[in-house]
Parts: structure tokens; sequence; C-alpha cells
């Protein structure tokens, strides 16, 4: 299995092979689909899109975490991270494909 | 917000195009990101994150039930970084 790796470039070529714009047009579309996820994201909100999955921002505490090379103590501040659930229309499509 | 609040966002800033096909675009970037993972591939999209396939190796599970143990194979499941400018927007760095 030779993996490579997609970018906007690929989902906007699908975007303009689908639909009858032009590749600018397409690739402005794609980009405005990352940029309302994005936004609302950073408002705290959770982004969820049926039969892909569900995107939600976590609140983690601070704590004192270690510099594995030198041993030495650093705070860790309180921050916020994203996390992605995969449906199960994803999870079931990535298992099979890639037995 | 769910999938039909993102289509009507994106419909309202392109009044020019059919909601339908709006409908369209945004169904058909979800579904070539499924397909490429599925593929094995992997989908980076800078400055928001890249999805990528990890193996979970065979093991012994266990049926949490009955405490029977059962064989579990090998399998794919997706996987979801956040890129860096998200990350950052998240706590507060806009650049």
């Amino acid at each position: 299995m030779t993996s490579k790796t997609l970018t906007r470039m690929d989902l906007s070529e699908a975007v303009f092979r689908e639909v009858g714009l032009s590749r600018n047009e397409s690739a402005d579309l794609v980009e405005s689909v990352l940029t309302h996820m994005s936004d609302a994201l950073v408002r705290g909100e959770q982004v969820k899109i049926s039969s892909f999955g569900t995107f939600s921002v976590r609140e983690k505490s601070a704590r004192v975490g270690r510099n594995p090379k030198t041993g030495e103590e650093v705070p860790i501040h309180p921050r916020r991270v994203l996390t992605f659930r995969p449906s199960h229309l994803m999870k079931d499509r990535v298992a099979s494909g890639n037995k | 917000m769910i999938r039909s609040e993102l289509i009507q966002k994106i419909a309202d800033e392109n009044p020019h195009l059919y909601h339908r096909d709006v409908e369209r675009i945004v169904n058909t970037i979800f579904d070539e990101i499924i397909e490429a993972i599925s593929s094995g591939n992997r989908v980076e999209l800078r400055g928001f994150g890249a999805f990528s396939v990890k193996a979970r190796g065979a093991r012994t599970g266990r049926n949490p039930r009955t405490g029977e143990a059962v064989d579990v194979e090998e399998k794919h499941v997706p996987f979801f970084k956040t890129g860096k400018l998200l990350r950052d927007r998240l706590n507060g760095k806009e650049s």
C-alpha cells in the first residue's frame, strides 16, 4: 500500500469535478468550509458533521510537566485542545479499506 | 454547528450558487476525506489539521460482561491531529 498525502488542492479538484465551478472558486469554497469550522471551534462550539465525525473543544487544566531531556519541571498552563471523534461510518470505512 | 448550518453559512456567502450545489460541494469535501483515508492515504490541511490512519495491533481483549478472553484482530482507525494555527487560535493567539 503506497500512501500519499492529499492537500487542499486535491479537495478543490474534487469539488471542481463534482460541480461545474472554476478551479479558483472551488479552492475558495474549500477554504471557506475550513474557516467556518475553525471559527466555530474557536468560539468554543462543537462542530458535528453527520456521518463524518464530531470536533469538540476540551479545556485542560494546568499541571506540572517535565522536560523529558533535562528532567526539569515546567508549568503547563491551562489550555484548550481540539478532539475529533470519527463517526461509525468513517471508522467502518477506514477499518474495511485498510485490511 | 452541524452540517446543515455549515451549508447554510456557505450558501449565504455565495448567493449566486444553488443551495443544492452548496450541499454537493460541502458533501464532496467530507466524502473525499473519508475516501482518502479509507485507501490508506493522509489528508493534510495546513493550519486546520491532518487526517491519517493509525494501526491498532492485535490484542487479547476481554468481554467485560463475562470476563471471557477474546482475540481482537489488528485494525485501523481514523486519527486527527490539530494544525498549529488552529491550536494557537483556540488558545487566543491570533496571528
